[in-house]
């Protein structure tokens, strides 16, 4: 296999007494797809966090594009350049966009600091593609997120994060929010951009079904350990651990029955 | 068959938003037998949330309605006073967020045995005692010990169930519940599902089962229906819902889902966003974003027909089941 696009080893977080993460390893291969997999509190979130750079690891290593991004950097040119590497695309669209803003000035602010040599016709020009390249014409980039919908957001979110031009676009949870419909818009749109642009994707995500659709390889994390790790459609329809098991007769399908799991609730606090 | 436990009927609703009245529901109808499940399904703005609350009496200050909403026969806008704390009684609901639901400085036990106290005049010994064993029903065994906590040292699974053991503790004979397992974790979602499920079954109590999830109202739901900027636009036994689906809408929701068994080339997404009522355009609502679109549903709104043993709201309904029919024959 080729040198990963971003690979992580021996990651670990704790937060206090709490061990949030332990011992993680993954690799993304390049223009690669994987899933982080795991319900609440099994730390696939704060995975994604220490990938991107947002959460400091206790221990382990991160590498980006065969560069080291394991510690907090230490200088605006090392944090552009790590920007440049990996992006985020969150969960919320309500909650992620500065709401004074509209979407072609998030972009363009974007394209100031990654492309600090372009023109402002250069620039604009290039918002433009962007736009075009999510589905959102000329009046909604000009329009306050206020007034866009949720999926009209996402799209926002999605082209901003790739106006970095990163290799690796960490997706937490980006389409569990929208409804049915738009979901089906935006996971093509994810499959047209990683066609068009061999970019990578890591998704976090509770849902086996968006995983199965955009994901190659799959991991499936539950109180911060990976359980089991293989190509999705392995994982899926042949998962090995218990765990995964559950997960899988969790979803409810045509004829599905839901049954109480023996395991009794023991959990006395929420995290 | 016996008299419907709540029939609404011909339902609409509007409420006043920015000083202009806006229509949320048009011309809903619905019925549930007693110990029968139904299921809402529809996406944001579909008006299955604000069903939910006009038939709990729950519509936000200002709303007007027209149409009726009965309960075991009788006319439930007019009930007052006693009557209607009864009624509240009679029909519980449950919520998508139960952190929203909940005072979180008063301990779960108060939040359990108020509506005992209050409504049922029931002494606090014999409420604290009713409250564990509802407690134990939801799956939750140390009832003592969680009646003195507060919500906050609760996860979203655990208050959930609690929530469900408070709607339950009343006995109602009809549970609305609007997403109960949508901020749930999966695994977590089966045994809340499974639970309602045991509990519908055991104590015959009807259940509208509010969801944006297709497959889980199927999965759990005697019928659905499917909503559409503020109408319902198909009813049809759960079990067909997905084989043969009636209306274009239901269909192109079905066909948007990915599938945990295998992955497509290409979801068959559905162009444009979902509109509420008070957006929706002359005509059938769904008509700008529907494959099947021709003059006639422009013109008009279609009216609701009977098709194949379900309800529908679709000039084509007929037409498109015929066809579909037709390859199913020959291939």
């Amino acid at each position: 296999m080729a040198e990963p696009v971003l690979a992580a080893a021996g990651l670990r977080k704790a937060f206090g007494d709490v061990l949030a993460v332990d011992g993680v390893d993954l690799e993304v291969a390049q223009g690669g797809s994987l899933a982080i997999v795991g319900e609440s509190g099994s730390g696939k979130t704060t995975v994604a966090r220490m990938l991107v750079g947002l959460t400091a690891p206790t221990a382990g290593t991160i590498t980006a594009c065969g560069r080291d991004r394991s510690t907090p950097s230490r200088s605006a040119k090392e944090r552009r350049r790590r920007g440049g590497e990996v992006q985020i695309v969150f969960q919320d669209p309500y909650s992620s966009l500065d709401p004074r803003h509209s979407a072609e000035q998030a972009i363009d602010e974007v394209l100031r600091l990654h492309r600090s040599g372009a023109s402002k016709t250069e620039r604009r020009t290039r918002t433009a593609e962007l736009g075009d390249l999510v589905g959102l014409d000329e009046r909604q980039l000009r329009a306050r997120p206020g007034a866009l919908s949720g999926g009209q957001r996402q799209r926002i979110a999605i082209a901003r994060a790739l106006a970095a031009e990163p290799r690796v676009l960490i997706l937490d949870e980006s389409v569990a929010a929208l409804d049915v419909s738009i979901q089906a818009q935006i996971l093509n749109l994810l499959a047209d951009i990683r066609e068009e642009t061999g970019i990578s994707y890591v998704l976090i995500s509770h849902d086996l079904a968006v995983v199965r659709q955009i994901t190659d390889e799959a991991i499936v994390m539950h109180r911060g350990r990976v359980v089991e790790r293989g190509p999705t459609g392995d994982v899926l329809d042949h998962p090995q651990e218990p765990y995964t098991q559950l997960l899988r007769a969790s979803v409810p399908r045509p004829g599905w029955k839901p049954t109480r799991a023996v395991r009794v609730p023991t959990e006395g606090t929420a995290p | 068959m016996t008299a419907a436990l709540l029939e609404v009927e011909n339902l609409s609703a509007e409420l006043p938003v920015e000083g202009r009245r806006r229509t949320v529901l048009h011309d809903v109808s619905l019925h549930i037998g007693a110990g029968e499940a139904v299921g809402l399904v529809g996406e944001s703005g579909s008006g299955k949330s604000m069903t939910a609350r006009a038939v709990a009496r729950l519509l936000p200050p200002g709303a007007t309605t027209a149409g009726a909403i009965r309960f075991d026969g009788r006319d439930v806008g007019a009930l007052r006073g006693g009557a209607l704390r009864d009624y509240r009684g009679a029909v519980a609901m449950v919520f998508q967020d139960p952190r929203a639901h909940v005072n979180p400085v008063r301990r779960i036990g108060d939040f359990l045995t108020e509506a005992l106290r209050t409504l049922r005049r029931v002494p606090s010994g014999e409420a604290r005692r009713r409250a564990i064993e509802a407690l134990a029903d939801v799956g939750i065994p140390d009832g003592e010990r969680r009646l003195a906590q507060y919500p906050h040292e609760l996860s979203g699974g655990l208050l959930q169930r609690v929530m469900i053991a408070a709607a339950l503790l009343v006995e109602p004979r009809l549970l609305l519940a609007d997403e109960p397992t949508t901020a749930l974790d999966v695994t977590t979602q089966a045994e809340v599902m499974a639970i309602l499920d045991e509990l519908r079954r055991d104590r015959g109590m009807a259940l509208l089962f509010i969801t944006h999830d297709l497959e889980l109202a199927g999965a759990v739901c005697d019928r659905t229906s499917v909503m559409y900027a503020g109408q319902v636009v198909e009813t049809r036994a759960s079990a067909r819902l997905h084989d043969s689906p009636l209306h274009p809408y239901t269909a192109s929701l079905a066909g948007a889902r990915p599938t945990i068994d295998a992955s497509v080339r290409r979801l068959t997404a559905i162009p444009g966003r979902p509109v509420s009522a008070f957006e929706a355009p002359e005509g059938c609502p769904f008509a700008p974003r529907c494959a099947h679109v021709q003059d006639t549903c422009r013109a008009a709104r279609p009216p609701v027909e009977a098709l194949d043993g379900g309800l529908v709201r679709c000039f084509r309904a007929a037409e498109l089941l015929e066809r579909r029919l037709e390859v199913a024959r020959h291939g």
